[in-house]
């Protein structure tokens, strides 16, 4: 079976994950985010790329930050925006995912940004519209179960792009749930991608996946041992519903062992940035200190999330 | 009706015959194999040329959804696919809605198949009344109703105290409990098999444990009740180590595979294609390989097509949603051949993959079917060993479109399937 989401030359059609593209294709998303970075600076904050198209945002599940983030992008692009939380409408009444697409498409739709609980969800959906002959309507992944969240991978990317130049030379750790975080898997894969030579998985092993050394990850049980001389922290929100089925005890004995405090910090190299792809649990994942310290780069991932995305619908909708 | 097969390479395994030869049948059973019997006159002759003969497959599981689920297949359309398949015998689980646990509705579906006159039907009961793990069937009235034995299809027993009552109970009568080896917890709502495509795609995992902890149990409650008991669908290279060793060590057990895994690993999934959801999960590579082993050593001793018809509106779903299983009827022939062709390559090897789906399936399941034995009903598939054909949802007679196989070419074709001595079905 061929990559759904680039077409038979090699061009990107969807964004479903970052696992296969090649290197250039993520630096061209990272260098066209780039050029959109200082857009929202601006006093006018919109270009006219995509004026007439419409993007459906599509969210099987709930989100508020990604879903607004997608919709600024989008604003920003000057593309019509559709909000539909379909957890609420059709999805309640009967209507199946692919009868919920087709009917969106028959509504002239441009662009689907989907979210789903489901791991694949969005690759059923760019399925459907090949078979169907609407392979002009374009998908983007925005978080599929525990599989793929390639924009938020991509933004991660450009966050460590922008404060260490240079992925050749770098140690990554990504600490915490990676068993059930969308976002570890893009990461990782962008990562190893993009040519870090070491990338690391910190947490109690409940929360990591099996085949974490064949994706070319070092694994770590030990946080301190795990940071010893890092570049970047990558640390993951977990989830209260993991103190339920046996995963962890409690959130308090979680965060002796596996929270971000200013002496584990310290452990890492000096000038090591903390990242984090929100919403935080202050006190559970990460300490406050660290949070809002001078390390911390949460909140301009935040800010060149927009921009990422902005560069991945532009991309996509071949402006 | 008499019937003259002409010309034919008849491969009957349980007989060791594999040689061209003429087969006479007449009055619904094989009345001589090689020479025309005197005063044999044929009310039809079929040219069996460059054909094989050998006796209708035995398909150990065949959901045919009635009753309950005649939205994904009925008995009419899944009859019509077993003998498009060359399926002649065919066992189906008892998870139907309602479940098969009351003697009126074995009955009744063994009546209504009889009066179709097509493949003969054998229900498997309810090992536990609706298949919930907490009482006992009425497993001596279900015999009599026409089970040939009971299992809890693809529901486990919590209770580790109610399956060994389970299993005591149908030793009293010598009846064999049919169970699939998976733990009731470890891996349950996973959808994939636990490595690293699981962790790579984000599938929930079955762990391979679930199935060699569910073996140790059975293997345990085997040895003290004495039950005799088959295993279905194994899936693993532990599990079948486990079933080699309990074999060798003298304990009475058989088991059969599903015709996808001799074949497809979990990489088989790709890009999230439901078609490939399958339960128990497609496993990696050194799963499939030692089954492909195990199956030519005889430590699994039967194929079987899992035949599980699934409509559109429950497959085309995000993967985790989608329902597991996939049509089979009518490529377990072809899926066995090519085992025969990929793996064993010798002289005799198309008789052994033959012998997986006929007599070594019957032998399992008790029944008096899959050989060409001269006095034995007249239960034949003749098909040509060298035709392709291409699966294409559009070719498949089951109601079932949905197989990993799709667009896969496969060789071997059904051309007559011969039903108690009756010409039910030719190409």
């Amino acid at each position: 079976m061929h990559n759904p989401q680039l077409n038979k030359h090699g061009e990107l059609q969807h964004l479903l994950t970052l696992e296969g593209l090649p290197k250039a294709m993520i630096t061209r998303i990272l260098d066209t985010a780039a050029s959109f970075v200082s857009v929202s600076d601006r006093e006018v904050k919109k270009v006219p790329l995509m004026r007439g198209k419409s993007v459906f945002n599509l969210f099987f599940e709930n989100s508020t930050r990604t879903r607004t983030t997608f919709e600024i992008a989008s604003k920003r692009l000057s593309a019509d925006v559709i909000n539909l939380n379909i957890s609420a409408s059709s999805a309640s009444k009967g209507e199946s995912l692919l009868d919920t697409i087709d009917n969106l498409a028959a509504m002239h739709a441009d662009m689907f940004v989907v979210r789903h609980a489901q791991s694949g969800a969005p690759y059923l959906i760019a399925r459907h519209l090949t078979e169907t002959h609407q392979q002009h309507v374009r998908v983007v992944n925005a978080g599929d179960g525990r599989h793929a969240h390639p924009t938020q991978g991509l933004l991660d990317m450009y966050t460590i792009r922008h404060y260490k130049k240079d992925f050749s030379n770098l140690t990554v750790a990504i600490v915490g749930d990676i068993l059930h975080s969308r976002v570890a898997r893009s990461d990782i894969h962008g990562l190893t991608t993009l040519g870090v030579p070491e990338v690391r998985a910190i947490g109690p092993r409940t929360l990591l996946p099996g085949g974490l050394e064949q994706m070319g990850l070092r694994v770590f049980n030990d946080m301190n041992e795990g940071l010893k001389g890092v570049d970047v922290i990558i640390m993951l929100r977990l989830q209260n519903e993991r103190m339920t089925g046996a995963l962890l005890p409690s959130a308090q004995e979680y965060f002796k062992s596996y929270g971000l405090t200013p002496e584990r910090l310290a452990l890492a190299k000096p000038d090591a940035i903390v990242m984090h792809p929100g919403p935080m649990n202050r006190g559970v994942e990460i300490d406050s200190a660290v949070a809002d310290g001078a390390q911390a780069v949460i909140l301009p991932q935040v800010t060149f999330g927009i921009a990422v995305r902005m560069a991945v619908m532009s991309m996509l909708a071949g402006a | 009706m008499r019937l003259h097969l002409h010309n034919g390479r008849v491969i009957d395994p349980a007989n060791h015959i594999d040689a061209v030869h003429d087969v006479y049948i007449a009055d619904g059973k094989i009345i001589t194999i090689g020479k025309t019997p005197e005063g044999f006159h044929a009310d039809q002759t079929l040219d069996a040329s460059g054909m094989v003969v050998s006796p209708g497959l035995v398909d150990l599981s065949v959901r045919l959804r009635e009753p309950g689920y005649e939205y994904k297949a009925t008995l009419e359309s899944e009859l019509q696919s077993a003998l498009a398949g060359g399926v002649t015998s065919l066992l189906c689980p008892p998870d139907t809605d309602p479940v098969l646990d009351e003697p009126g509705l074995v009955e009744m579906l063994v009546h209504r198949a009889r009066l179709m006159n097509q493949s003969h039907v054998y229900p498997l009961g309810a090992l536990t009344v609706g298949l919930k793990g907490c009482e006992l069937t009425e497993m001596a009235e279900l015999t009599e109703a026409g089970c040939v034995g009971f299992a809890q299809a693809e529901e486990p027993i919590q209770d580790t105290t109610v399956l060994m009552r389970a299993m005591q109970y149908a030793q009293t009568y010598g009846y064999t409990v049919w169970l699939r080896p998976q733990d009731p917890h470890l891996g349950k709502g996973g959808t994939a098999h636990s490595g690293p495509l699981a962790s790579r795609l984000g599938l929930s995992g079955v762990p391979v444990m679930s199935e060699t902890i569910a073996l140790h149990t059975i293997f345990e409650l085997m040895r003290s009740t004495g039950a005799r008991v088959h295993l279905c669908r194994l899936s693993s290279a532990a599990g079948i180590a486990l079933v080699r060793a309990a074999k060798a060590d003298g304990v009475r057990v058989s088991c059969d595979v599903g015709a996808h895994h001799i074949h497809l690993t979990d990489h088989d999934i790709g890009f999230f294609d439901p078609n490939a959801r399958l339960s128990p999960p497609l496993r990696s590579q050194r799963d499939r390989d030692a089954i492909r082993e195990a199956l030519a050593d005889g430590t699994i001793d039967a194929i079987c097509s899992d035949h599980t018809p699934v409509d559109d509106d429950e497959k085309l779903l995000p993967f985790g949603e989608a329902s597991p299983g996939a049509t089979g009827l009518e490529l377990l022939l072809s899926l066995s051949i090519k085992w025969a062709e990929d793996h064993l390559k010798s002289k005799d090897s198309l008789s052994t993959a033959i012998a997986r789906i006929t007599c070594d399936a019957a032998r399992v399941a008790g029944l008096h079917a899959g050989t060409l034995s001269v006095g034995s009903v007249a239960d034949v598939c003749i098909f040509n060993p060298n035709a392709r054909w291409k699966v294409e949802a559009a070719a498949i007679v089951s109601q079932g479109k949905h197989t990993p196989f799709l667009g896969y070419e496969l060789q071997g074709q059904v051309r007559h399937t011969i039903v108690s001595g009756r010409l039910a079905y030719s190409r």
